[in-house]
């Protein structure tokens, strides 16, 4: 752990993301804790960045066309865009871990019908999936959170299942099996744990990933729907006052692109650090 | 190679027929009716029942399906629910405008990405390597809406330089040689700067970890030992060994271009494929989904097969690995 603070972008990226999560946990605290208020529209709608409005409330990133706090509501969405973001990796390393981990140790056609699916899957266009998805039901977080996970787990099995292959011919293996382990307990005991540090490095990668396509959704209008605030529905109720205030559409960018690139870092130091073969296959 | 080709070309298929068939299935199970969507709130239970006569959508599934690959193969992509008009004509009109796009954005940010991670290699953690690694990180971080949604703002908004959107309007229909491609050019500038950006910041990164796994290789010191110039060691040797999983990548980036594009299209109304989808996703067009993904699932993976097959032109190995 010191080691990878000591790595500059690992400190970086773990610094972003540790205050992104603690200003999205202490929302209420740091905020003026109501992202949809809207009070007196026409008093404090449009106020620029680091100003006050008629009624002499502060708005340190100005407010939207409904007089709604940019702050406030960036904070607010941290938590949804951080939330969907978390929970759709935490799907995908369900299912990816399952996955890779049953093709890598069962041999024969229980693997290779996984492995063709995991094929498959990885050469479907993704976005187009999650458009379908997302734009066919109803739109809601809880949707766009499955949507994002299961169009997101063939990488992580992939990685599971080369780890596993590799791993159940060691002798520490054979030596669990010949001490009578059944094979359920020796694939969770011991050959998962060893299995799991370039998964990490993956979830890393994909959180950021998540989280771009969770705006992404959200932005074309099939994400999590306003007046909850996520970053990516900022961004599109930006887009439509981009010439009066221009603010509104920036500051959740901003947001992102820092979270996707600290996400980025952390990743790539995690990995020098973990494994420093693999350092440029991956990326 | 023939061999080769051919279970490519089979997979490929298998893939394009897979999206297919799953796209079917979605658009199905998902509620929404698109003949009510069609025919609004006040349609009678009998004028339901005929439109959806009319459309062959009261015939059971695999019927459906049947009926839809074979017409689709004979050509007959059907009529657009929403727009009456034949989904041919809509697609044949949207992909031109996202292949310029897309190819013309995987050719410059690949040429960039490759100026760009071979500087930094042959200068690997020197201060310049560093500044574009964190540059390239960055750009390729940035979501392509927010960044398109950027330019417009200093391009059309501030700098008042480039046009947003109109790309599919008919202005252009009346001007005449030079000033008509002008126009074109214009309004392709912030869609194709928007996805080239990005396409620098991953392609530089890639190159770069490319180049330096191999100027680690015996070979280069050998290259070095015998006394050739830098230029000469990363031109020639290093380079042209990099060079194939490089290719290798470009193919494999063409689905994420593509969804790039997806976004990229919504930002500035750019008349393509993209743009179709969405709003044929939102209307419940099911000719037109059905179409649409399946022209994308065979673009893609036309891509991935062309980049396959230059890597084993650049590279004798993959060549004799396949055989």
């Amino acid at each position: 752990m010191t080691r990878l603070l000591r790595d500059r972008r690992g400190a970086f990226g773990a610094i972003v993301l540790l205050s992104v999560i603690l200003c999205a946990a202490a929302a209420p605290l740091v905020t003026s804790g109501a992202p949809a208020a809207q009070r007196d529209i026409v008093a404090t709608r449009f106020v620029a960045p680091l100003s006050s409005d008629a009624h002499g409330v502060f708005h340190p990133i100005g407010t939207d066309r409904f007089g709604r706090d940019v702050w406030t509501r960036l904070v607010y969405g941290a938590r949804i865009s951080m939330g969907v973001g978390v929970l759709s990796v935490f799907v995908s390393l369900l299912l990816g871990i399952a996955i890779g981990a049953v093709a890598g140790y069962w041999q024969g056609p229980i693997s290779l019908t996984l492995l063709g699916l995991t094929d498959f899957a990885l050469s479907l266009p993704r976005v187009v999936l999650l458009l379908l998805l997302a734009a066919l039901w109803q739109p809601s977080t809880a949707l766009v959170v499955s949507v994002l996970g299961l169009t997101g787990w063939m990488g992580i099995a992939r990685l599971v299942h080369g780890e596993v292959r590799t791993l159940a011919a060691r002798p520490f293996v054979e030596g669990a099996v010949a001490v009578g382990g059944r094979r359920l307990r020796v694939l969770a005991r011991h050959i998962l744990p060893n299995a799991l540090t370039p998964v990490i490095v993956a979830a890393a990668l994909g959180l950021g990933n998540a989280i771009t396509l969770e705006a992404g959704l959200s932005y074309l209008g099939l994400g999590v729907q306003p007046p909850t605030p996520s970053w990516g529905n900022m961004m599109a109720s930006g887009r439509d006052t981009l010439v009066n205030a221009p603010w509104v559409a920036i500051a959740p960018g901003v947001a992102l692109v820092l979270v996707v690139i600290a996400c980025a870092l952390l990743g790539d130091a995690l990995r020098d650090q973990l494994d420093p073969s693999v350092r440029s296959v991956a990326s | 190679m023939f061999a080769r080709l051919g279970q490519r070309l089979l997979t490929g298929s298998a893939v394009v027929l897979g999206v297919v068939i799953l796209t079917f299935l979605l658009l199905h199970v998902a509620p929404g009716d698109p003949v009510r969507l069609m025919l609004g709130p006040t349609a009678t239970p009998e004028q339901l029942a005929a439109q959806r006569r009319a459309l062959d959508l009261d015939k059971p599934l695999p019927s459906q399906f049947a009926s839809w690959v074979g017409r689709f193969a004979r050509g007959d992509w059907g009529t657009s629910i929403a727009k009456g008009r034949p989904v041919r004509a809509v697609l044949g009109a949207a992909w031109p405008a996202t292949v310029r796009l897309v190819a013309l954005s995987l050719l410059l940010s690949y040429l960039l990405g490759l100026a760009v991670g071979v500087v930094q290699a042959a200068r690997s953690g020197s201060r310049t390597d560093t500044l574009l690694s964190v540059t390239s990180v960055t750009l390729f971080a940035i979501p392509g809406y927010w960044l398109g949604l950027m330019l417009v703002l200093v391009f059309t908004y501030w700098a008042r330089l480039l046009p947003a959107f109109g790309a599919a309007g008919f202005d252009s229909d009346f001007l005449t040689g030079g000033a008509f491609v002008a126009d074109r050019l214009r309004h392709l500038i912030l869609p194709l700067a928007t996805l080239t950006v990005i396409g620098i910041g991953g392609a530089a990164r890639f190159v770069r970890g490319a180049m330096l796994d191999t100027l680690h290789q015996p070979f280069i010191m050998t290259a070095r030992a015998k006394g050739l110039a830098q230029r000469r060691v990363i031109g020639r040797h290093a380079l042209r060994n990099a060079l194939t999983p490089i290719v290798i990548l470009l193919g494999l980036s063409l689905p994420a271009l593509f969804s790039g594009a997806v976004f990229v299209e919504a930002v500035f109304a750019w008349p393509g494929v993209g743009r179709v989808l969405v709003e044929a996703v939102q209307a419940r067009d099911y000719p037109v989904v059905m179409a649409a993904t399946a022209v994308s699932a065979v673009l893609v993976v036309a891509g991935n097969m062309l980049a396959d097959l230059l890597a084993a032109w650049l590279d004798p190995r993959v060549r004799s690995a396949a055989a």
